[in-house]
């Protein structure tokens, strides 16, 4: 606890001091993006818990991040409209509606990881390649279920009269969730992203992490040694949608964003796979580059978008043949060679 | 009859899946996209030899030909697929093989929809025969695209069963499924398999891309979910069967379409993609070999 609490307080500063900030100095194009930015940290280091630490393939984690963004949308919305009577943003730092927010983003992480638990349960008993299978099928079937949900509903009498199965099922279908009250801020963000980064590299350091790559190295020889490996594959999926969820539930609530089925389907969770694959699998820091620049470059490319997936894509092989372990490997930017001085016990890397 | 037609071209895309993960164990995620490759092929060919006009059917044998066109087409990307992308990874890990085959899947999505290719419109494809009921069984409407569909289909099956039990290739690819090692020291050309299963699996897909075209004219762009649902379908039909066992995929691939269409005419049409993985689910927990597939315990 208490070796976390001084990462955990300067996360929390500088979330508030951009929140402060960033706003007036570089201009609500590049808060958006940092927000981008954020949320895609969260995504990614999320997913490295599966694919990178614990070798496992998830290939629907965008699934979990719709779960959690339509559980806290749907909270936020109809809630709003049944405690104030409309779903405009309620500003101050504490007040009622940023307290709803924050709770409706928990709730939808809860949600999404019990999605999680349900998804993993049965795949994980088997092999990896059955994982990717049946993730990549949840995600396909939750966008055909959100697809079919109803109309948004928009006036507050209709939301009172309406029963909770109701409005839990009037998400606005294939349009997308609208209307949507712009809590999401680059103070919530970044509080969420410093939150992450502490477990993930705090579990990173711990015997749980260490028995996570333990399963991801050679399944058999960890279970040999008694490591439940069923147990812990549920768990670090388990821990993976909660935040992936959390990243939904920030995703909906943003600035200019459509909740929609479309968005969240498997381009989005093989955005979130390549960033994990290209910063390293089981690197912290590398797929927090990883998402920084995978968040910038299309905006740096914007004339050649049309190229940007079949550059992935090419990205993506040649980094299997070439370096499959990814851009940093195991390692964290700061265990880099160049970057420390000659320390006795280096050598975490392994093939 | 619907069931038949859909369920044997879910079965030739099965046999592709299934005869690569018999003999590389892993799951050719690419496989769902030389599908669409064939069927864009056929459009492709369609219309570059005129028979874009509604209702100008053309002979018979310039059907085929578009069918063989497109088969020898995808037999050759599937070639220069494993060629490039999969055998520098035979000795790496699972994972990363797996990763590779997912980025091979984006790269055709994604250079399909270039302009330069296919493009992000959906296009019609123009019908070769003439759609008509040949006839009514007990209430079943029997449509002479289905009928050349499925027999087509069954054909094809029947001459892969002769190819993989009756020849010396056949020999070799089960002898290299069954142990790939032993199999080289006995003197099988491992990599000459391997490329010819490739080329094996990507013409069956490429002949069910020209069915489902032939029966689904409106061509979705190379990217579209529908495609990459299809595949998927493919694939569960494949583990239904028993992963690795040719016959297995025959025979999911005709279980699977029957089960999504029985269940999207009496159950709810809106949730038929439901069905086929709830399926996949229960087949996992039950009996992970599958239907005609052999328990492997794994090796220590």
């Amino acid at each position: 606890m208490i070796r976390s609490a001084a990462p955990v307080a300067a996360g929390f500063a500088i979330a508030v001091l951009l929140q402060l900030a960033a706003g007036s100095v570089v201009g609500p194009f590049a808060v958006k993006l940092l927000m981008d930015i954020g949320i895609n940290v969260v995504l990614a280091v999320s997913l490295n818990l599966v694919n990178g630490f614990t070798g496992q393939f998830s290939i629907g984690h965008a699934g979990f991040m719709a779960v959690g963004g339509y559980v806290a949308g749907c909270i936020t919305y109809y809630g709003s409209f049944l405690l104030w009577g409309g779903a405009s943003v309620r500003p101050g730092l504490l007040s009622g509606g940023t307290l709803l927010f924050l709770g409706a983003c928990l709730v939808g992480s809860l949600v999404a990881s019990g999605a999680g638990f349900l998804v993993g349960l049965p795949s994980l008993r088997l092999r990896g390649d059955y994982l990717a299978i049946v993730t990549l099928g949840f995600g396909e079937i939750l966008r055909v279920m959100l697809q079919r949900t109803g109309d948004v509903l928009t006036d507050p009498a209709s939301v009172k009269g309406a029963a909770a199965t109701t409005l839990a099922t009037s998400l606005g279908g294939s349009l997308g969730f609208s209307g949507l009250p712009y809590y999401t801020n680059l103070l919530w963000v970044y509080v969420f992203v410093t939150v992450t980064l502490v477990v993930a590299l705090r579990l990173k350091f711990s015997s749980y992490g260490r028995a996570f790559l333990s399963i991801r190295e050679n399944e058999i020889a960890a279970e040999a040694v008694g490591v439940n490996t069923t147990r812990l594959k549920v768990r670090a999926f388990v821990l993976a949608a909660a935040f992936a969820g959390l990243a939904g539930g920030l995703f909906a609530h943003e600035v200019g964003v459509s909740l929609n089925p479309r968005e969240l389907g498997f381009q989005k969770s093989f955005d979130i796979v390549i960033m994990v694959v290209l910063g390293g699998m089981g690197s912290v820091s590398g797929a927090v580059l990883a998402a920084i620049v995978l968040t910038l470059l299309p905006e740096a490319l914007r004339s050649f978008s049309e190229f940007r997936m079949p550059i992935y894509a090419l990205a993506l092989i040649l980094m299997m043949i070439l370096r499959p372990q990814g851009l940093l490997g195991l390692r964290e930017v700061w265990e880099l060679p160049w970057l420390r001085r000659r320390s006795a016990g280096g050598g975490t890397e392994t093939a | 009859m619907d069931g038949v037609a859909v369920g044997s071209l879910y079965a030739l895309i099965a046999l592709g899946y299934t005869m690569v993960y018999g003999i590389l164990q892993f799951i050719n995620f690419a496989h769902s996209d030389v599908f669409v490759l064939g069927a864009w092929l056929s459009y492709t060919l369609a219309v570059a030899f005129g028979y874009a006009a509604a209702g100008a059917h053309p002979p018979l044998a310039a059907g085929l030909l578009i069918l063989v066109g497109a088969m020898a087409a995808c037999g050759l990307a599937g070639f220069t697929i494993e060629r490039l992308a999969y055998r520098p990874l035979r000795r790496a890990p699972r994972l990363n093989v797996l990763i590779t085959a997912i980025g091979v899947s984006l790269l055709l999505q994604n250079v399909g929809q270039l302009k330069w290719f296919f493009g992000t419109q959906p296009q019609r494809m123009p019908s070769l025969i003439d759609d008509k009921i040949l006839a009514v069984v007990a209430g079943v409407q029997i449509h002479l695209v289905d009928l050349a569909g499925a027999g087509t289909a069954l054909l094809l099956m029947l001459v892969l069963d002769w190819l993989i039990f009756r020849t010396r290739m056949g020999r070799a690819m089960r002898a290299v499924s069954h142990d790939t090692a032993v199999a080289a020291l006995m003197g099988i050309n491992v990599d000459a398999v391997v490329s010819f299963t490739f080329v094996l699996g990507s013409s069956l897909a490429a002949a069910a891309g020209f069915l489902y075209a032939m029966k689904y004219p409106g061509l979705n762009q190379p990217a579209h979910a529908t495609w990459v649902l299809l595949g998927l379908k493919a694939f569960v039909a494949a583990v239904i069967g028993g992963i690795g066992n040719v016959r297995g995929a025959m025979l999911g691939g005709v279980l699977i379409g029957f089960i999504e269409l029985f269940g999207a005419a009496y159950l709810s049409p809106h949730l038929r993609d439901i069905y086929v993985f709830s399926i996949l689910i229960l087949v996992l927990l039950l009996r992970p070999s599958g239907i005609l597939g052999k328990a492997v315990a794994e090796k220590v």
